[in-house]
């Protein structure tokens, strides 16, 4: 009971950071129908831009934390206006490269700003571990859960309840009629693209201080959220956030259950799974119509 | 007809390029001057073994041609970066030879990329340091091929053999998934029995993981008494992390992998008490006055402080030693390869930043078990243990 | 709020350009017909002489590479850029190529030659079991499957460690021979290696103008149409993914009786994306664009070596910057600039 809920604990926290990944894959992906494969690089590039800003440059966290957020989103904005609007006919083949080529562009740029080794920032908050029942609750644990929690409430209000939140579902369901309605989808793109990197940067931001961060941990973190928003039901809401924490728990589970050799396994069975049995994914409407 | 013309036209064109292409690739200046190929992993995963060793490589031949250099001929080095990949390796490997014609090579970082270059130094017979720790690069003994790392045979013998002296039967053992992790897991389960320890936990991590409570968890399940994580940074400093948080309370061991401050700075005070067999360069102030490899390892660290500010670390020290072989064996040779192979392979008692090397025809390592010493972390720095 | 959304088609089906030329049905002379093939016959013979002529081994072995990553890329240009399907794990037929052949020569003590038809057949293999529910997939879909195939094959490359030898590789390959004779050689290699790339332009010539090639051309250009008119869609898709498997299979071959020494690396992630960008950025639906690409992407590490700590960015950098200006590849783009600039010197028709 002491290890499965410890396996649980941290399952559900690796869970939380790779839905905030899918979260952004699929908010681009709804938006601009664009897989991008730089996601990770942006999620490498929040945890080192806070730690920067956090233990280098000491700002108190409540401002690095936002700071790095934006900086990063305005990397991905730039990066959308720069090279994806400059693409005449935007195929998958050549968006894959383009947003693979950036991904090796920014992650050649990280080492050049922060080095090639690894760097450490401290938990959000001293306290000591909650133990329940045997097993740990890290305090950044807390964090990530309070974190990831208060992002899909606040996602969920701006797609449910602001005018810009409409307008870009709008985009996403049709762009053509959302134009006809007086929404500027270059905006609303240019938005997505905002959006999706800022979420990058959070999961970055919030796992920081469980792992290291180095200019090349984006890369497998990317590929895992990745999979996460295959599973749920790629450019799914809920879907991203299902996959991800599904995602986390069997991942635990098979280290603790079956075989620790295995665990980067794990995500890529579970994608082929669900591609071929509902390619749609977990939450995804069964549809004869895309596939 | 107008496509086939125009089609045969662009391939004609290709060719010209490609061709062109090859023309192109430089070609360093032949000078009078002792060419020496380095081939590290300078960027990349294995960055942390390739950056410091191009660094003291070029600190070295720095130092030698302030000294007048070698022969009255200055050293050049020529410096490709392989990113692990050992097809790039390879490349750069008869890059070194047929191009830019080196006389010898020292490098590459890692495992893989040493045994993919070895067949091409082998035929080429040129004189070949690996800075690599994987014990079959020199085992069986090949001509040309020597290394300056310790093997992960040695250290994991230091391990056991402090364990077996403080009563230590049962280990668990966490191994990163990438080449110094099998190398290590291999030796930890090979040399148990030796020392009548017994593997009760045999788990693995990806270099790339964010977090090993799962391991860890599972490790913990198996009771034993002390827990060995083979790796580099970052992932041990996270498993260190991830122990402390969970109140383990088993006993941790590391390997040489993480014997660089980069680590106690990454682990934080989850570093205290954790117990490793570090190469002496770690240790070097606290070495005795006397001992034949202090002034070596401080003058090592001055110079690359001096140079680059930090990051100063074992590692370095392989290219470094590679270097300093390379300055014994080559004086009088008039770069012969053959004749600088067999001085290589009698050179005894020179002391390196990795240890006292001794070559010989069966021995192409040269290193013995003084190349490690065990020691805990106290206090956010390295104290001795026995 | 996806699935609430009305798209025809994923956006895989948009062709990216229009059906190549050499696929018209028009049959043509016999001297024209031939004419493809002297031309590959000239420029491998070409590149053979040029590694003669150069007299060095580094030379010999970078031809040796360029011709083994062109094996890749025709390859996967046949699925891609004649058929349209994405492919983003190709790395993984690379390597169960390599690996077959390593495990059978180095446990089993096989020689080289006899290992050759079950490191075809293997990967082969494994192409039609995986195929056969891969290529039902769509656009990004088709892309992450073959993503995720690729990575579960790289990971057994590392698990597997009593076949595969682990992270640290499969060491003691034997070099080809053919019962006396030893093909280990630079220059001989070369000749063999451009050889076998000379088979597979004749090869992948011959399907393109085959049938079966203008089914591929057709099911790129729109998969129902293609369906609506009777072609086998399923059978044209993983007939093309075997054969392009096979050819990788061969490189793999190749590959590991060149170095004699294989590790997981060489069949990454990474690799795969580089085999796609040889494609793309040669050209696709073009043999001689997989042959530019094959060269350029091979080359370029080698050129931008001088830049040093630079190098990973610039190679970012020049990937995306073709991507946007030359988004049909570099060949179209030169024979595109060369269309132009005759069409200005003869002063006839409207400027492209």
């Amino acid at each position: 009971m002491q290890e499965f809920l410890q396996y649980l604990f941290s399952g559900i926290t690796n869970g939380a950071i790779y839905a905030v990944i899918a979260l952004g894959f699929s908010t681009l992906y709804s938006a601009t129908d664009l897989i991008n494969f730089a996601q990770g690089e942006f999620v490498m590039l929040g945890a080192l831009l806070l730690m920067t800003l956090w233990t280098q440059v000491s700002m108190p966290l409540w401002a690095a934390f936002p700071l790095a957020v934006l900086l990063v989103a305005a990397v991905g904005m730039v990066f959308d206006r720069v090279a994806i609007k400059t693409v005449k006919k935007p195929s998958p083949i050549l968006l894959v490269l383009i947003t693979v080529g950036a991904s090796i562009l920014f992650r050649g740029g990280a080492m050049l700003l922060w080095g090639k080794h690894s760097y450490s920032v401290p938990a959000f908050s001293s306290i000591s571990a909650v133990e329940i029942g045997g097993a740990y609750l890290f305090p950044q644990s807390l964090w990530i859960l309070g974190v990831v929690l208060v992002l899909v409430a606040g996602l969920n209000l701006f797609y449910h309840r602001t005018l810009t939140g409409k307008a870009m579902q709008a985009v996403a369901i049709n762009k053509q009629a959302a134009e006809l309605l007086g929404v500027a989808s270059r905006k609303m793109t240019l938005l997505a693209w905002g959006l999706a990197a800022g979420l990058g940067a959070v999961a970055g931001v919030i796992i920081s201080p469980i792992t290291m961060s180095a200019y090349d941990m984006g890369t497998m973190l990317g590929l895992k959220g990745f999979c996460a928003a295959m599973l749920g039901g790629l450019g799914n809401f809920w879907g991203a956030v299902v996959g991800g924490v599904l995602l986390g728990l069997t991942e635990a589970m098979g280290v603790g259950y079956v075989s620790s050799s295995l665990k980067d396994a794990i995500a890529f069975l579970l994608l082929l799974l669900i591609l071929y049995a509902k390619p749609t994914g977990i939450l995804g409407k069964a549809s004869s119509h895309r596939f | 007809m107008q496509e086939a013309g125009s089609k045969t036209i662009v391939a004609g064109l290709l060719l010209a390029l490609l061709a062109l292409g090859l023309v192109l690739v430089p070609v360093a200046a032949a000078e009078d001057t002792i060419k020496i190929g380095g081939i590290f992993a300078v960027t990349g995963r294995a960055s942390f073994l390739g950056d410091p060793e191009k660094k003291s490589m070029e600190l070295f031949a720095e130092m030698v041609n302030a000294a007048g250099g070698i022969d009255g001929m200055k050293v050049e080095t020529v410096i490709y970066d392989t990113e692990a990949d050992p097809t790039k390796a390879v490349s750069f490997a008869n890059r070194l030879i047929n191009q830019d014609k080196v006389v010898a090579i020292v490098g590459p970082s890692t495992t893989p990329t040493s045994m993919a270059v070895i067949p091409i130094v082998e035929k080429a017979k040129i004189p070949f340091i690996s800075c690599a720790a994987g014990n079959k690069i020199t085992n069986p003994v090949k001509p040309y091929v020597f290394k300056t790392a310790q093997s992960d045979v040695l250290a994991v013998k230091s391990i056991y053999v402090y364990m077996e002296k403080h009563g230590i039967k049962k280990v668990g053992i966490l191994c990163v998934d990438n080449g110094f992790g099998q190398s290590g897991r291999e030796q930890l389960k090979e040399q148990a029995s030796a020392h009548g320890i017994t593997v009760v936990a045999d788990e693995t991590f990806g270099a790339k993981d964010t977090d090993m409570v799962s391991q860890l968890t599972k490790i913990r399940g198996a009771k034993p008494d002390a827990i060995i994580c083979w790796g580099t940074n970052p992932g041990p400093a996270i498993v260190a992390k991830n122990a402390q948080v969970m109140k383990i309370g088993i006993p941790l061991y590391m390997s040489h992998g993480v014997a660089s401050p980069k680590f106690i700075e990454l682990a934080g005070d989850a570093a205290e008490g954790i117990i490793l067999p570090a190469g002496p360069i770690a240790v070097a102030d606290l070495l005795p006055e006397g001992n034949p490899q202090k002034p070596v390892l401080l003058d090592y660290i001055k110079r690359f402080n001096e140079k680059y500010g930090s990051g100063v670390s074992g590692f370095g020290g392989y290219a470094w030693d590679g270097m300093k072989i390379l300055d014994r064996a080559i004086p009088g040779t008039g770069q012969d390869k053959k004749k600088i192979r067999d001085n290589i392979e009698n050179i005894k008692g020179l002391v390196g930043v990795s240890g006292t090397f001794n070559f010989s025809p069966e021995e192409h390592n040269g290193l013995g078990d003084d190349s490690f010493v065990m020691v805990r972390i106290q206090n956010g720095t390295w104290a001795l243990v026995d | 709020m996806a699935d609430k959304k009305e798209r025809s088609g994923s956006p895989g089906q948009e062709p990216p350009e229009p059906v190549p030329a050499g696929a018209t049905p028009r049959r043509a002379g016999l001297g024209q017909r031939l004419l493809p093939y002297a031309g590959y016959l000239v420029v491998t013979a070409g590149l053979c002489a040029y590694g003669l002529w150069a007299d060095n081994y580094y030379y010999t072995q970078l031809l040796t590479f360029i011709g083994i990553h062109t094996l890749l890329a025709v390859g996967l240009n046949m699925v891609m850029g004649y058929a349209g399907q994405i492919s983003l794990g190709h790395a993984a037929f690379f390597g169960l190529g390599a690996y077959t052949t390593g495990a059978l020569t180095v446990h089993l003590s096989w020689p080289p030659l006899a290992a050759l038809p079950a490191a075809l057949a293997v990967p082969a293999l494994v192409a039609f079991i995986v195929g056969m529910p891969t290529l039902k997939l769509h656009g990004y879909y088709l892309g992450m499957g073959t993503l995720g195939f690729g990575m579960i094959i790289h990971i057994l490359f590392r698990e597997w460690t009593a076949l595969t030898g682990g992270p640290n590789g499969l060491v003691g390959i034997p070099v080809l021979s053919a019962g006396p004779v030893s093909l280990a050689g630079g220059k001989t290699y070369l000749f063999l290696v451009w050889g076998a790339v000379l088979l597979s332009f004749g090869m992948c010539s011959r399907i393109v103008h085959s049938r079966v090639g203008r089914a591929l051309s057709a099911i790129h250009f729109s998969e129902q149409a293609a369906a609506a008119v009777g072609v086998d869609t399923m059978r044209a898709k993983l007939e093309v993914f075997v054969f392009s498997a096979a050819l990788a299979a061969l490189a793999g071959f190749l590959y590991a009786h060149m170095v004699t020494f294989i590790s997981p690396s060489s069949f990454s992630f990474l690799v795969s994306i580089r085999i796609v960008a040889m494609v793309v950025i040669g050209g696709m639906a073009s043999i001689w664009g997989s042959l530019f690409g094959a060269g350029l992407l091979t080359l370029l590490p080698e050129w931008l070596h001088v830049f040093s700590e630079y190098e990973v960015m610039i190679y970012g950098l020049v990937l995306v910057v073709v991507m946007i200006f030359f988004p049909q590849g570099l060949t179209r783009g030169v024979l595109d600039a060369y269309e132009r600039a005759r069409r200005r010197k003869t002063g006839a028709g409207p400027s492209a």
